[in-house]
């Protein structure tokens, strides 16, 4: 099986955003392939390992990306593509869509994966633009995928109820948490991924302009929600403060 | 400019979504003095036609299908395509609820069109502006769309719905369409959840973490739930520790939920889960550790065993909205 899976490199969860010179610091910030996508990467490997074949794993993003691609060949992923974006000046969905869309033009991918949101826009755009432009079907926010032959099937969470949905190879399919436990990639396994290949593609490879990548919506401001403060502590005991909880909820925040 | 602007409804377990009236609201600021059109897709919603004008809509065209009974993006893609190609609005709003979202992307794409999703809030000047939460609310953008046709979809609880109206007038016209060749087929949907309150458009959230202990732990926080007509949410320490199912699960992986009243039970406050629900409106906290981080954002902090408080609540809750 020809397996494919999208990948981001994204802030780690545990970062703070520091805003500067109206843009989102990276000063100091440690990076992670999206949680989403490790699910994607794991369900990859599952399924060569039952049907054969070959996982490649691509991203699209700046060359910094080729720590996160080889944690993924650390996992267990054969082969690597880094798309470099960096020439392209206006950047959304589009412009990423319009680069994988280009990638998968000679590449008989029999199934792609990815993580149905990013953790850092989390537009979940990727997956359906990208299928739509492939012309395949998809199914997002899967939480399991069984493959027999051509015919798949797969559960497909939906605000905590799931659909048992079948469809046909080729496909795109989404993550969603509880798809899997994605593995750590072990000491072997980091050793041998400095030895995989791992392929840096730019515009031209693609034989894209960069006007034809440029996006359709326009980043003009970024900011910081308004800073919570600590409110209120209610003293006494469990009775009194339940007590004066559901007062101060009626009277003061009018809520109930 | 008056700009022609069509919502895509959605209707869940018999009735229409609140965050379609809510989409019809912002769609009137879009419109600017255009007309709004709700458009409405399943196998049996004609009964709704109604309610969409109340709320706003000045035409509602109900799109009956079989194959529309369930959501499938082929399904859906080709029934709008041609509501969108017969109307030709010049602006698209929709709820960033689970269709919303797969369906958007989707037909944003055979659109060829900019698509900003999930938004809170939108400023409408010589070109609209669009705000939405990044790093799951850590921090905001404001976007602008460059392509002809204007598409966003809206976070529930964000903006608010305009007032019910029943004396308005309003034009129901049925719409048929060709749905075939589906490649996706849903042949069965499990139900998990059991209040029918889904997490991202509930105005409560009863929420626990690791100091609920065990699945059984969740009980009292279900029931105060049930009381204020709320959903039951989850921290990750307590989806990890499986006492309770990943889809409750609030933070940076998980949902962003922005409720009306957010009841954090022993849930410690980290950042990722922060992140997920600190655009609450009103956060109460309730943990047994004075120093946890959540009292830090908590509108109201009780210092206290939630097996003591939350079943209190409960009753002093049901005491009062009984009297109400």
């Amino acid at each position: 099986m020809n397996i494919y899976v999208l990948m981001k490199r994204t802030f780690d969860t545990e970062e703070k955003i520091i805003i500067e010179d109206g843009r989102i610091s990276e000063d100091g910030v440690a990076f992670i392939i999206n949680p989403y996508d490790e699910y994607a990467i794991e369900e990859a490997m599952r399924l060569r390992d039952e049907q054969g074949g070959e996982v490649t794993v691509v991203t699209v993003g700046d060359e910094e990306a080729e720590k996160e691609l080889r944690t993924a060949l650390a996992m267990g992923a054969d082969r690597a593509y880094l798309i470099n974006n960096e020439e392209i000046e206006v950047y959304d969905q589009v412009s990423t869509v319009t680069l994988l869309d280009a990638f998968f033009k000679d590449k008989k991918a029999d199934i792609i994966l990815g993580g149905n949101v990013s953790n850092d826009n989390s537009t979940g755009q990727i997956g359906p633009r990208l299928a739509e432009k492939l012309g395949i079907a998809h199914v997002s926010t899967i939480v399991s995928l069984k493959v027999d032959g051509e015919r798949v099937t797969v559960e497909r969470d939906v605000e905590g109820d799931q659909e048992i949905i079948e469809a046909s190879l080729p496909i795109l399919v989404t993550a969603q948490q509880g798809l899997n436990d994605p593995r750590y990639p072990s000491l072997p396994g980091i050793m041998k991924a400095k030895k995989k290949p791992l392929e840096v593609l730019d515009l031209d490879d693609l034989d894209i302009d960069e006007e034809e990548a440029e996006g359709l919506t326009e980043t003009i401001d970024v900011f910081l929600p308004k800073a919570r403060q600590a409110g209120r502590r209610i003293e006494g005991e469990p009775e009194e403060q339940v007590t004066e909880l559901v007062r101060l909820l009626r009277t003061e925040a009018k809520i109930i | 400019m008056a700009r022609k602007t069509l919502v895509i409804a959605e209707s869940k377990e018999g009735q229409c979504r609140h965050v379609s009236f809510e989409a019809i609201a912002a769609a009137k600021q879009l419109a600017d003095g255009g007309e709004v059109v709700a458009v409405l897709c399943g196998d049996q919603v004609e009964a709704f036609g109604p309610i969409l004008g109340y709320y706003g809509a000045d035409r509602v065209l109900i799109v009956e299908n079989e194959q529309l009974k369930s959501y499938t993006p082929d399904g859906y893609k080709q029934a709008l395509m041609q509501v969108i190609s017969s109307e030709q609005p010049k602006a698209i709003v929709m709820g960033h609820t689970a269709m919303g979202k797969d369906l958007s992307a989707g037909l944003a794409a055979r659109l060829d069109c900019g698509l900003v999703s999930d938004i809170t809030d939108l400023e409408i000047g010589d070109k609209p502006l669009f705000i939405r939460p990044i790093y799951s609310g850590k921090a905001f953008e404001k976007k602008r769309i460059n392509s002809e046709m204007l598409f966003v979809t809206l976070r529930p609880n964000n903006i608010a719905a305009l007032e019910k109206d029943e004396t308005r007038e309003v034009t129901i016209e049925v719409f048929d369409v060709v749905v075939k060749d589906l490649r996706t087929i849903v042949k069965d949907i499990v139900k998990k959840t059991t209040t029918g309150v889904d997490l991202s458009e509930a105005k409560v959230i009863v929420s626990g973490g690791r100091g609920v202990k065990n699945a059984e732990g969740f009980k009292p926080l279900q029931e105060l739930a049930d009381v204020l007509g709320g959903a039951v949410g989850a921290s990750r320490a307590a989806c990890d520790a499986g006492y309770c199912d990943y889809s409750l699960q609030i933070g940076q992986t998980g949902k962003v939920v922005t409720p009306d009243l957010y009841i954090a039970c022993g849930i410690s406050g980290a950042i990722q889960h922060l992140a997920g629900m600190s655009n609450s409106k009103v956060i109460v906290a309730i943990n047994k550790d004075p120093e946890a981080n959540i009292f830090n954002i908590a509108d109201y902090g009780i210092v206290g065993d939630l097996f003591e408080v939350v079943p209190r609540l409960t009753q002093h809750f049901k005491e009062v909205l009984q009297q109400a």
